[in-house]
């Protein structure tokens, strides 16, 4: 890895460049992997990593520029050409079957598969040389997130890749989870196989990666050596300017507000997570800082709080009132709001405007109806009180919720329930999808709602986002929570360990002869 | 290469031009239909569209038009806020028979009485009758998660039983000469709904679906209530998030399209039908589903459709009886409409753009 300078070029990007109706998605951009590279490609939300990677898949067409593989013109058509000429790639969002076992979706996924006990050994083989051992047999929808990954990963090595492509692979992994998939991907590329990985973790890419080009706004504004960089110079170099840290005041907690005991809901979904007897407490103007990977059980619990879901009566009491049994609106009626993480058809409703949006959560705090009718002038002025006060980027207030980007709805997701001043608050996802900017600020109303005096919740599967705003930290795992504790002073260790650790997983590069079934009991 | 591309936001102008580029389009193929058959195209596409709004016998035809498309706006109208909602009542036609046969059953219970209130009731019972029937499938659904489109459909014909056991039975006219059928509602003045004023073919029922045109668009635009039926339409999810209780919304749909069948059945059995017969119905209840979304679930819309759909009967049946066109070729250029209607949906949410795809 150390004399990667010295490499041949593997892929060499010259002026590559796409448009979208309304948005050039790449703007000539020119870069080079090296053989054996670990090469990060940096840059927020909308920078165009996505659309650059998947022009290198195959997936996409440049409207101009060329690729050039090992010296040959590269212009593949569809990803299969690609994966012929041994580009692969893990996509952060998987594409596996639930029912079918582990070696089956590899197969699936193969032009000529070979026989299955041949692939199954095939599979033990080579997930063991990587420190990724897997069980071929197990099925897929038992797997936790980061053995999921795994499967996708075996996938691509089975073809024995000269580049490997990783879109935001840690999204879904505990901090343990991301150290043995590191160690994977150092082993991968001592023997010569180059990693694209995409990111916008700071210290991930200075703890893994040899070279990064960053992107923002389509075009390349920098490439450096990560490790002789600090996270705060490539975020600002990501960002194009000097970042706001939001600012906490120091307080006192208050009295207890909101308290959840020994609450144990079963998931209406077959694929979702049942809570088991989970119990946390928040005090006036504390925020608490809930993490864990995704689908451990944090729709669950928002939905229990915000009452969607129906509990024992006393399992959920706010000032020590028990609303177990009460209705998302009659919650509301006590100061008791949630922004759920799916803005589109959850938080919002995609085809209707603002205007109709604002009155889906705002009915009842901000008295926009009157013996059931609505009063659609009081619904239009809030609905542009939230598009002020939170700087939603949308031409008014009668365009439809699905017409605004990703950060500009999670804005008025998170300012609509903001600004009818909650004794509660619970968000999940506060800021995903967001550009730093705006997710900073969002991050600073969420505080000074505290400071006011709130009990907020925000969960989160970036920790960096939970150590910056959290007084107290926990984490769910497979439907429990961990006791909270101080986030001051919390080593990510710990935090892993909280998360659930490797989820059985550590084997893998420690004792690599160790033997390891289906993880997640 | 044609494709589609999705639109950011549904455009105004299409959802209003969708419609009358379907009906142009059904005027299109079914010249070609009725060409196909041997008839003259232009002259049944004018005896459908023309003649019954201003040919030469217009004046026996034009209050055809509110006879007919009464029904057809009262039915649909009702269906549309469950549709809004997604949920699908199809059982129309089997509510409209209850809401006819409960009514009826009252008015003839009085019979031969003369008292002011007994329309009244009438009219209460068919709404009951019809808002019953749909409780069927509602609280099947509620309770048990069946399918309300197929229970609500299979109910019709246990209706349609029902009504033939009542035209020979229970109801039936003891003075009749054995022939099935009850004692004519429209001739006995405490029950029948006459004519409201001469020539128009306007009637109490037709008063019922403009009042429920008008009371269906406040609910819809003003009311929370319609706000939760647009929203559960749209977005379940999102309208759990917004308290909406899911099986009270299907309750209330389900009711509120029932109760209007009903209302509808009992209309036409105490005017332009006058008895209760094992032929009484005639497929309002399934056209007006047609009507519904012709009318794109909006209330306006419907009232539009309705005139339209009633037309296409009353010019339908000059088409057959003048150019004797098969009822069935009527009927495939019914279908036709909202085929096409269906299909120039399309361009509301999507725009069409020639050329390779660009992504």
């Amino acid at each position: 890895m150390s004399d990667t300078g010295e490499a041949p070029v593997l892929l060499h990007l010259d002026g590559l460049t796409k448009a979208y109706p309304g948005v050039v998605a790449n703007d000539s951009v020119s870069f080079d992997i090296r053989e054996g590279e670990v090469h990060a490609l940096l840059g927020e939300n909308g920078a165009g990593k996505s659309t650059l990677v998947k022009m290198i898949y195959g997936l996409v067409k440049p409207d101009s520029g060329t690729m050039t593989l090992r010296g040959q013109r590269f212009e593949p058509s569809e990803p299969r050409a690609a994966r012929a000429d041994g580009i692969a790639m893990v996509f952060q969002h998987f594409s596996l079957f639930d029912a079918l076992n582990v070696a089956e979706n590899i197969a699936l996924g193969m032009e000529k598969p070979p026989k299955m006990g041949d692939l199954a050994a095939k599979i033990k083989e080579v997930s063991e040389e990587y420190g990724l051992p897997l069980d071929p047999h197990a099925t897929v929808g038992n797997l936790s997130a980061g053995e999921r990954q795994r499967v996708e990963i075996i996938r691509c090595l089975l073809q024995d890749p000269k580049l490997l492509i990783m879109d935001e692979p840690t999204s879904v992994l505990t901090p343990q989870e991301v150290e043995i998939l590191f160690e994977t991907l150092r082993q991968l590329s001592r023997e010569g196989t180059a990693i694209l990985y995409i990111s916008h973790k700071l210290e991930e890419i200075r703890s893994l990666c040899d070279e990064a080009t960053v992107l923002r706004l389509g075009k390349v504004v920098g490439s450096c050596t990560p490790r002789e960089k600090s996270a705060r110079e490539l975020a600002e170099m990501m960002v194009g300017e000097v970042l706001h840290v939001p600012e906490r005041a120091a307080k006192d907690a208050g009295e207890v507000v909101l308290s959840v005991s020994d609450l144990s809901v079963d998931s209406p979904n077959p694929f979702g997570t049942s809570l088991k007897n989970v119990s946390l407490e928040v005090r006036a103007g504390e925020i608490l800082g809930i993490g864990g990977v995704a689908g451990n059980g944090q729709d669950e619990l928002l939905a229990a709080i915000s009452g969607e879901a129906k509990t024992d009566q006393g399992a959920v009491t706010v000032h020590g009132k028990a609303v177990g049994n009460l209705s998302p609106n009659e919650r509301r009626k006590l100061a008791i709001l949630a922004a759920p993480e799916e803005r589109l058809g959850h938080a919002a409703a995609p085809d209707m405007s603002l205007i109709e949006n604002a009155l889906l959560t705002g009915a009842v705090r901000k008295d926009l109806t009157k013996s059931g009718f609505v009063n659609w002038g009081a619904s239009r002025e809030f609905a542009r009180e939230i598009i002020k006060k939170f700087d939603v980027r949308t031409p008014g207030s009668t365009n439809a919720a699905r017409s605004l980007s990703g950060g500009n709805l999670q804005k008025f997701v998170v300012g609509r329930e903001v600004l009818q001043d909650p004794d509660v608050l619970v968000v999940n996802q506060p800021t995903w999808g967001v550009d730093a900017s705006a997710a900073a600020s969002i991050r600073q109303s969420l505080l000074d709602l505290a400071e006011r005096g709130a009990a907020i919740i925000v969960i989160s599967q970036d920790l960096d986002e939970l150590m910056e705003i959290s007084d107290r930290f926990a984490a769910l795992n497979e439907g429990s929570l961990s006791d909270a504790r101080p986030a001051v002073g919390l080593t990510v260790d710990e935090i892993g360990l909280m998360m659930g650790g490797a989820h059985g997983m550590e084997v893998a590069h420690s004792h690599p002869d160790e033997h390891h079934e289906g993880a997640t009991s | 290469m044609i494709r589609l591309e999705k639109r950011a936001t549904p455009s105004k102008q299409w959802s209003l031009a969708a419609p009358l580029l379907a009906v142009l389009l059904t005027m299109i193929a079914g010249g070609f239909m009725f060409a196909a058959l041997g008839k003259d195209p232009v002259e049944a596409i004018r005896l459908i569209f023309w003649d019954p709004i201003l040919g030469e016998f217009a004046d026996y035809f034009r209050p055809q038009l509110l006879v007919k498309a009464g029904p057809l706006i009262l039915i649909a109208i009702g269906l549309s806020l469950g549709f809004r909602a997604g949920i699908w009542n199809i059982g129309a036609e089997g509510q409209y028979i209850m809401g006819a046969i409960f009514g009826a059953a009252v008015g003839l219970a009085f019979y031969p009485a003369e008292l002011w209130i007994i329309f009244p009731l009438m009219v209460i019972a068919g709404a009951v009758g019809g808002t019953l029937w749909a409780m069927i499938p509602a609280i099947l659904k509620t309770k048990f998660n069946t399918n309300e489109i197929l229970t609500s459909l299979m109910l019709v014909y246990i209706a349609q039983e029902i009504l033939k056991s009542m035209a020979n039975g229970l109801l039936k006219n003891p003075e009749g000469h054995g022939f099935p059928g009850s004692r004519n509602l429209a001739h006995y003045s405490a029950s029948s709904n006459p004519e409201l004023i001469a020539g128009t073919g306007m009637h109490w029922g037709v008063v019922a679906a403009f009042i429920a045109v008008i009371a269906a668009y406040i609910l819809l635009s003003r009311h929370i209530l319609g706000f939760q039926i647009r929203l559960t339409g749209e977005s379940p999810r999102a309208a759990r998030f917004a308290s909406v209780r899911p099986n009270l919304l299907i309750v209330i749909c389900m009711g509120l399209s029932g109760g209007l069948a009903g209302l509808a059945g009992l209309f036409e059995v105490t005017g332009p039908a006058g008895q209760i017969t094992d032929k009484f119905n005639v497929g309002y209840g399934f056209t007006a589903i047609i009507v519904a979304f012709l009318g794109r679930l909006n209330p306006i819309g419907i009232l539009l459709a309705g005139l339209l759909m009633a037309l296409t009967y009353i010019g339908g049946e000059m088409a057959q009886l003048q150019l004797s066109i098969p009822a069935a070729a009527i009927q495939a250029f019914q279908g036709m409409l909202l085929f096409f209607l269906l299909a120039m949906d399309v361009l509301t949410n999507f725009r069409i753009r020639f050329g390779r795809e660009a992504a």
